[in-house]
């Protein structure tokens, strides 16, 4: 395994690679294939922290604890709350920065504050040439030219290799609370979910779990403000609520699916319009399903082999196989979007060495 | 300001291509004739002209696919527009083009409130999406002070921003699909109503690629509910740079406001005499607005006004009332057009860290000192978005050519102290030159890559964003293709 400790040393390993390479963070993802392996976990550190304007600057294998717990001294964070993929796929190692970034990985906060991707401010990666580019910038706004940062986050390293990367934190809130409703069914939670998202009370996730019958949305912020949306909540809602004062342990297990963890059944990731979540997992017919993103983001756990692409049909979005062999990863593309993303690999990658056939 | 020499070529084939449009268009939809091509001879950066060979007004996907199809048989260069209000010069014609101007898509094609998006044809005002939604309480975040004019289409090509993206993010944070047409006429779909697209992050790279990739002519925008209220408080400081620090103060104590507005001096001073908004005469004025219910607001901005007390300000005013919110919204929301009626003025839109605020100020009052050019500064202080407004006189010669002088250097200082060249207007024409400055050869060599896989003629906005010099060899070699 290779691990280079610098931006120039990645540039020139890509540069002479003659074979496909497996590129990866710490490897808890479970995203590595075919090639030689190179992680990019010793190029590690934060270069620069200005909590006043709320961006960091770190190299991309930096360990996403040392950066939670350096922005956690400033009492600021990772607003849209990575998921750590360890639990579920039963991987070990240390997630990185890069890691996150390169497969866009969000959490439930994403339906308030947005994606890893939307909190992305600069990159700096090396192309399948070994050419070094650079990126976006460390301020909050930036439209100067192309934003190659988008096509970085999400593009799971098969366009370049990202070595560092620029964020925007957001600060922590004094308090949070979660509303527990008990009992509904996957309909009538996503309604409920619909409902509170539609209303003016700042909702910051919304998630509904079959297998435990239960229904959580949170608020955050001051707390005198969240004590007062909390009764505003369950005022528009009615029904049987419970109300959690600190649900963090309870946010933190359900963002990382641990209700999946040590299964053999097949892990996928459902992205589609929330209202249609209900009559996607009747129609999957799979053993377990978990709504976040109040319905807009299914965990859905299946049969190994079973083709749940097939089962869903046509609908608006998508499904990534997360925990399984055997089937496309991620959802094949119409030809015409296809041909763009053929075309990008082909400028970026010619040599096809980065993460080749990870993503097609 | 250098544009590419017209292809003679294509100019002479101008009856032909018309004729072809004809037959796909209907006859009101073609502007050939040279007295009426003028209307679209610019946009908002209206010291550039230069009318168009052709302009098309399409109204639906398939007339554009159309249209395009043809200028890429042509070989015709196409300029997309939205409303025409780019501050960058992002719509301004060739001779050799064809405008295509989406004025007439702007029907909304879908609202759904339980799925919080909505669905419109991009030719649609920014304000009239709003407007199709907040009789039912919601509403479309990004908020471009030209937003009454300027269209979706131009919101995303330059990916525009506005005063309360501080909390709600720009248009690339808040659109979810687009229905595009490629160069060669193809129609592609990506995204959809879900939250994140599938595959490569298209979407992202799509929004501010400055009409250069595609014509996007429909588009899929989250919608918010909107908050119980919202209101500001007015800060004033006798020194700019204690203001800087109070924003810092203000963010670092975990208070995030919806927007927070800076004006300096001369501002302050041509706003008052413009619409008397009684604001205090000091170096610098802070406008921070928070949301929420009358309680949680009330909260807010006493948390904010105890970190203001601590920088000693000469003036603090917290609005109790709808009335009080637009009179203190009110000088803000016309500065611009108080220092248009001193003279002319370029607005630049560069973006720097918040910590160099100070530094910055005071490099750009000794710049304007050495041009001998007076500027005021009103802009986005939250996020560091800058807008400088340097005052000339457009028919003083030279005076022109001094003031773009002046702006490049203050875009200069933009980066040096890690910044960049443009927040929220875009690249176009105006900062084209300047890319230099922020981008290694082999940064652009990289985003042109990417216009090459959308784009491999050229066809599409050719001569903006990149450096001419940058692009010359990709642009000639397409001519020589033809």
């Amino acid at each position: 395994m290779q691990t280079p400790s610098s931006e120039s040393e990645l540039a020139e390993l890509i540069a002479g690679a003659e074979a496909p390479l497996s590129i990866f963070g710490g490897g808890t993802r479970g995203m590595e294939v075919a090639g030689e392996r190179v992680s990019i976990s010793a190029m590690s550190g934060i270069t620069l922290y200005e909590p006043g304007a709320m961006t960091v600057v770190a190299q991309a294998g930096t360990p996403v604890a040392q950066i939670e717990e350096a922005l956690a001294a400033q009492n600021q964070r990772l607003a849209f709350e990575p998921m750590d993929h360890r639990v579920m796929l039963g991987t070990t190692g240390m997630p990185t920065i890069g890691g996150v970034m390169a497969a866009n990985v969000s959490g439930p906060r994403r339906i308030s504050v947005g994606a890893a991707r939307d909190f992305l401010l600069g990159v700096r990666f090396v192309d399948g040439t070994g050419r070094v580019v650079k990126n976006g910038g460390r301020v909050m706004k930036n439209v100067t030219g192309y934003d190659l940062v988008k096509l970085m986050a999400g593009a799971h390293g098969t366009l370049g290799v990202l070595s560092e990367v620029s964020l925007k934190v957001l600060p922590r809130p004094e308090t949070e609370a979660t509303l527990l409703l008990h009992g509904l069914s996957d309909e009538a939670a996503v309604k409920a979910l619909a409902r509170a998202l539609g209303s003016p009370f700042e909702v910051t996730a919304a998630a509904h779990d079959p297998q435990e019958g239960i229904t959580m949305l949170r608020v955050e912020g001051f707390a005198q403000s969240v004590g007062y949306r909390v009764q505003e909540l369950k005022a528009l809602l009615g029904g049987e609520i419970t109300v959690e004062e600190d649900a963090t342990a309870r946010w933190a297990a359900w963002r990382d699916c641990e209700g999946f963890a040590g299964e053999d059944e097949d892990i996928w990731r459902v992205s589609c319009k929330p209202s249609d979540g209900p009559a996607l997992v009747a129609r999957a017919g799979v053993r377990g399903a978990r709504y976040d993103w109040a319905g807009g983001l299914i965990w859905i756990c299946a049969a190994a082999g079973h083709d749940l692409r097939a089962a869903l049909g046509a609908y608006d979005g998508h499904a990534t196989l997360v925990r399984g062999t055997g089937q496309v990863r991620f959802e094949p593309e119409a030809p015409g979007v296809a041909r763009i993303s053929d075309g990008l690999r082909a400028r970026f990658d010619p040599r096809g060495l980065l993460n080749a056939g990870l993503m097609a | 300001m250098e544009m590419p020499v017209p292809n003679q070529m294509v100019i002479a084939r101008k009856a032909r291509v018309v004729e072809q449009l004809l037959r796909v268009l209907p006859q009101s939809a073609v502007i050939h004739e040279p007295s009426e091509t003028r209307v679209y001879e610019c946009d908002a950066l209206t010291a550039y002209r230069c009318p168009p060979m052709v302009a098309v007004l399409p109204s639906t996907t398939e007339e554009v696919a159309a249209v395009l199809r043809i200028c890429h048989a042509e070989g015709v260069p196409v300029v997309p527009r939205g409303a025409g209000t780019s501050l960058a010069g992002g719509a301004l014609p060739t001779a050799d083009c064809v405008i295509l101007g989406v004025a007439r898509m702007n029907d909304v094609i879908e609202t759904d409130y339980d799925n919080r998006f909505i669905k419109v044809q991009t030719g649609r005002t920014n304000l009239s999406v709003t407007g199709a939604v907040e009789a039912d309480g919601f509403f479309y975040a990004p908020d471009p002070s030209s937003q009454l004019a300027c269209a979706i289409a131009g919101n995303i090509a330059m990916n525009s921003g506005g005063a309360h993206c501080l909390k709600y993010g720009v248009t690339t944070n808040n659109l979810l699909g687009v229905t595009m047409v490629m160069m060669d006429g193809e129609i592609v779909e990506i995204g959809g109503a879900h939250l994140d697209a599938n595959g490569l992050d298209l979407l992202g790279l799509i929004c501010g690629s400055e009409g250069q990739s595609g014509v996007v002519t429909e588009a899929t925008l989250r919608i918010l509910h909107k908050p119980e209220g919202a209101r500001p408080v007015l800060m004033g400081f006798d020194d700019a740079v204690v203001a800087g620090a109070c924003v810092t103060d203000i963010i670092k104590a975990g208070v995030l406001p919806v927007a927070i507005e800076f004006m300096d001096r001369p501002c302050i001073e041509a706003t008052e005499a413009f619409a008397h908004a009684g604001y205090p005469m000091c170096e610098a004025l802070l406008i921070v607005e928070v949301e929420g219910s009358d309680a949680e607001i009330d909260h807010q901005l006493e948390l904010i006004m105890e970190i203001a007390r601590r920088h000693n300000p000469v003036e603090l005013r917290q609005s109790k009332s709808a009335e009080e919110s637009a009179a203190i919204w009110l000088g803000r929301k016309s500065a611009f057009g108080a220092m248009g009626q001193i003279n002319d003025y370029m607005c630049l839109d560069g973006t720097i860290p918040v910590s160099s605020l100070p530094h910055v100020l005071r490099r750009i009052g000794e710049l304007s000192e050495e041009y001998g050019l007076k500027v005021g500064n009103v802009f986005h202080a939250g996020d560091g978005n800058m807008h400088p407004l340097i005052l000339f006189d457009a028919n003083k010669p030279g005076d022109l050519e001094l003031c773009e002088a002046m702006g490049a250097d203050i875009l200069r200082l933009c980066v040096e102290v890690g910044g960049c060249l443009t927040g929220e207007h875009g690249v176009g024409i105006e900062k084209r030159d300047l890319m230099h400055v922020q981008y290694a050869p082999d940064d652009l060599e990289a985003q042109m890559a990417v216009k090459d896989v959308f784009d491999p003629q050229w066809l599409l906005n050719p001569a903006k964003v990149f450096p001419l010099d940058v692009s010359v060899a990709r642009r000639e070699l397409a001519l020589a293709a033809e």
